[in-house]
């Protein structure tokens, strides 16, 4: 009697229920849909001008060659560094993977996430042999390339403002106790020493990966890299904390730095506005005070220099940290023809010297060899040749360390980081909570 | 007679129309629970079984037995951070339900600037939890914040960089954004009162106060219970704001377990002790939401409603 209401219902509902699940299964089969027809590769990266419309400009030029079309998407930087590993991890991936090389690039390699590119650039020689050398390092696991260098080299740079200096009557600061006058010049005279944004914790590390540097020389760090036993336990890491306390102990750092985030840049702005006398930070910094410091780099009051060498200490003055430049990677589980259409791309549109101009017009030193001219001709000259010249000259250059160690290991370096600038962690406990990550390889 | 007919009709009529009714309400909720098994159940089985693995995200997941167990429950930051949320449980309830129930009750009147003060304090509710947290990180800032714009040093404080400062911070704006939706509720509630307890309790000559702790408060009973849940269970999962506001900063000082859970997962790589945390969190969550159920479940006899 009531037959035909159930049925009609029991249809209705269950086409409900499938149409809803399949509607929410499309909304999650992400990137490995080639939406760009059988040709197409994927090619993520993160967002942030200058280089995204460089690279996207550099996409757009290759997509018209006719050797296949390269889909770029970009996502916002931490939200990038979570969402592709997911996807690797998913079976996912894109088919050209942007990434930082070091600790990270390690882990895919361990699982055989990415392609060994050895082979390929021995194919390809002259194309290997366009980069400077020094970036060469870490995009190399157990003496195989599994990356291609992309982009700018920024290493960390101490700049400075030269109308506070002058203000203070000091200078740009050569050695430990150069740095420690200029700190006492800038207090007694009101004005804050040094700007870091303490928030974002990779700031502070930045002034632990030159003060291990100098302290210990660029060994200490490699021995922690390689996972070498007792590594952190090095009396330079202790050392190196030591002199975080005496900086502390100075109020070297602007008041209330540990509110400071760097994502919203005010610490370049307490530079640019006449606020502090130094800051410790990477080279991308220059583009972005360039354009939001209003004439404070046009007009030459930026000032840039070396990290201060320490006395007995075995770091030369001439040793970089920072960030070689980004990687990409070919994922393993891409189709042939996937992997084909990213190698022609990685010839043909990763690197060409149109991009390698626009990185010199935007004010960084790309990391295509024989820049000179290029960088010579810029507005920027003085210092994009001086960090030109800083790279090739430098004995060595580290890696960022949250970028060199293993994810995990990064994690608590940065807990552990913070801490130690906030003054809650003593020196010895510090190396001894990082000695702790070194074990559970 | 005619009315025994009737009423034996009109029950005949209930009992057809009872049995009529109860297999579609079965595929009524056929969708909804298709849903409730794809996203809520399925995945809660996926994360409990690798809570007994080791995964790095990308490889292979091993099984590992207790492996991942042990060290959810043998590492510090796990019982700092359970304990750091029930901080935010307990501190969030005791702020936010009086606020929002004298809210509630104030804009339960049908005045027309009532109308107009509810429309500015439901603000908050309609902005997304990481756009209010970009918002204040720059209000907050010491160089360049609130302090600066409005020449007021007292505001220069080490808002985001001390470790009792941030949870002030954190407090106020999670009762910022929180309090306006709890009051909604309390406002309807109360809006549904019947005018004629109000009435007779003026009669008997019950102030303002008195009505409210006699008539409105016994009658929120239940809404008070609705309410709580989703406020404690909110704030045990709490996460947007403190991971884009202090990514659990300074050093661990607001690293609650929800994001210990993120950040170990996440950023740590370690799915299988995440995995751990987010059972824990799942068995607190549900034991948190059943204990408030039962506070008030019981009393069947309480007032609610007219006649009952």
């Amino acid at each position: 009697m009531n037959t035909a209401h159930p049925s009609r219902r029991t249809i209705l509902g269950a086409a409900a229920g499938i149409s809803a699940v399949t509607l929410a299964s499309c909304g999650t089969s992400g990137p490995g849909s080639t939406a760009g027809g059988e040709n197409a590769a994927t090619f993520w990266g993160v967002s942030g001008q200058p280089n995204e419309g460089i690279y996207s400009d550099g996409v757009d030029t290759f997509n018209e060659l006719g050797q296949g079309t390269v889909e770029a998407t970009f996502f916002q930087n931490d939200a990038y560094k979570q969402k592709v590993r997911t996807a690797i991890g998913a079976g996912e991936a894109p088919t050209i993977i942007y990434g930082w090389g070091g600790g990270g690039l390690r882990t895919y390699v361990q699982d055989d996430q990415v392609e060994d590119l050895t082979p390929w650039l021995e194919e390809n020689a002259e194309f290997r042999d366009r980069y400077i050398d020094s970036v060469w390092g870490a995009a190399t696991v157990d003496g195989k390339a599994f990356a291609l260098p992309i982009g700018a080299t920024q290493p960390i740079i101490l700049f400075n403002n030269k109308t506070v200096l002058e203000q203070i009557g000091a200078e740009a600061p050569e050695t430990w106790d150069d740095l420690l006058g200029v700190i006492e010049k800038a207090n007694s005279a009101g004005v804050a020493p040094i700007s870091l944004a303490g928030q974002s914790r990779w700031t502070s590390m930045m002034w632990l990966e030159y003060l291990l540097d100098r302290i210990g020389g660029a060994e200490v760090f490699e021995k922690i890299a390689a996972g070498e036993p007792d590594a952190w336990l090095d009396d330079a890491v202790v050392e190196m904390g030591n002199k975080v306390v005496e900086l502390l102990d100075a109020s070297a750092f602007a008041d209330g730095f540990e509110s400071m985030a760097a994502d919203s840049n005010t610490d370049q702005a307490l530079l640019w506005s006449d606020q502090a006398a130094l800051m410790l930070h990477g080279g991308w910094t220059f583009g972005s005070m360039k354009t939001s410091g209003g004439g404070f780099v046009q007009e030459g009051r930026l000032g840039f220099g070396p990290f201060p060498t320490i006395d007995g200490g075995k770091g030369e003055l001439s040793n970089l940290v920072g960030n070689p430049c980004n990687y990409v990677s070919l994922s393993s589980g891409a189709t042939d023809e996937e992997k084909e259409v990213a190698k022609a791309f990685f010839l043909d549109g990763l690197m060409v010297d149109d991009v390698a101009m626009a990185l010199v017009e935007s004010g960084s030193v790309p990391v295509i060899a024989g820049q000179d001219e290029a960088l010579a001709a810029s507005d920027d000259s003085e210092y994009l040749e001086w960090v030109y010249t800083s790279i090739q000259d430098a004995p060595a250059f580290t890696q960022s360390w949250d970028q060199a160690l293993q994810p995990t290991a990064a994690e608590t370096l940065l807990v552990n980081i913070e801490e130690l600038f906030l003054g809650n962690l003593q020196p010895e406990q510090f190396a001894e909570n990082m000695n702790a990550t070194l074990e559970g390889r | 007679m005619t009315t025994a007919f009737h009423a034996v009709e009109s029950t005949r009529h209930l009992v057809a129309r009872k049995e009529r009714v109860q297999l579609p309400h079965v595929l009524f909720a056929l969708p909804a629970l298709a849903f409730f098994g794809v996203f809520a159940l399925l995945p809660l089985v996926g994360v409990a079984a690798l809570s007994f693995t080791t995964w790095n995200g990308i490889g292979t997941i091993q099984f590992s037995g207790l492996d991942s167990w042990k060290e959810v429950l043998t590492r510090p930051s796990t019982w700092h951070g359970l304990w750091l949320v029930l901080i935010l449980v307990v501190a969030t309830w005791l702020i936010q339900t009086p606020l929002s129930i004298l809210l509630g009750t104030f804009l339960a009147g049908f005045q027309k600037y009532r109308n107009i003060l509810a429309i500015l304090y439901f603000l908050p509710l309609l902005l997304s939890s990481a756009a209010i947290a970009i918002t204040f990180k720059s209000l907050l800032d010491p160089n360049f914040g609130l302090a600066n714009g409005l020449n007021m040093p007292f505001l220069k404080q080490n808002w985001l960089g001390d470790s009792t400062l941030v949870w002030v911070v954190l407090l106020f704006i999670i009762a910022w954004q929180f309090i306006p939706f709890h009051t909604l509720i309390y406002q309807g509630a109360v809006r549904q009162i019947p005018q004629t307890m109000f009435e007779a309790a003026e009669i008997d000559g019950a102030g303002r106060v008195r009505q409210f702790f006699s008539i409105i408060l016994p009658q929120l009973k239940y809404t008070l219970i609705t309410s709580s849940t989703l406020m404690v269970v909110g704030a045990l999962t709490y996460f947007d704001i403190i991971f884009v506001l202090t990514q659990g900063g300074p050093g661990v000082a607001t690293r609650i377990l929800p994001l210990d859970m993120y950040l170990t997962g996440f950023r740590g790589n370690e799915m299988g002790v995440a995995s751990g945390l987010a059972v824990m969190l799942v068995v607190i969550g549900l034991g948190l939401a059943l204990g408030v159920q039962r506070l008030g479940g019981k009393d069947a006899s309480a007032s609610q409603m007219e006649g009952a």
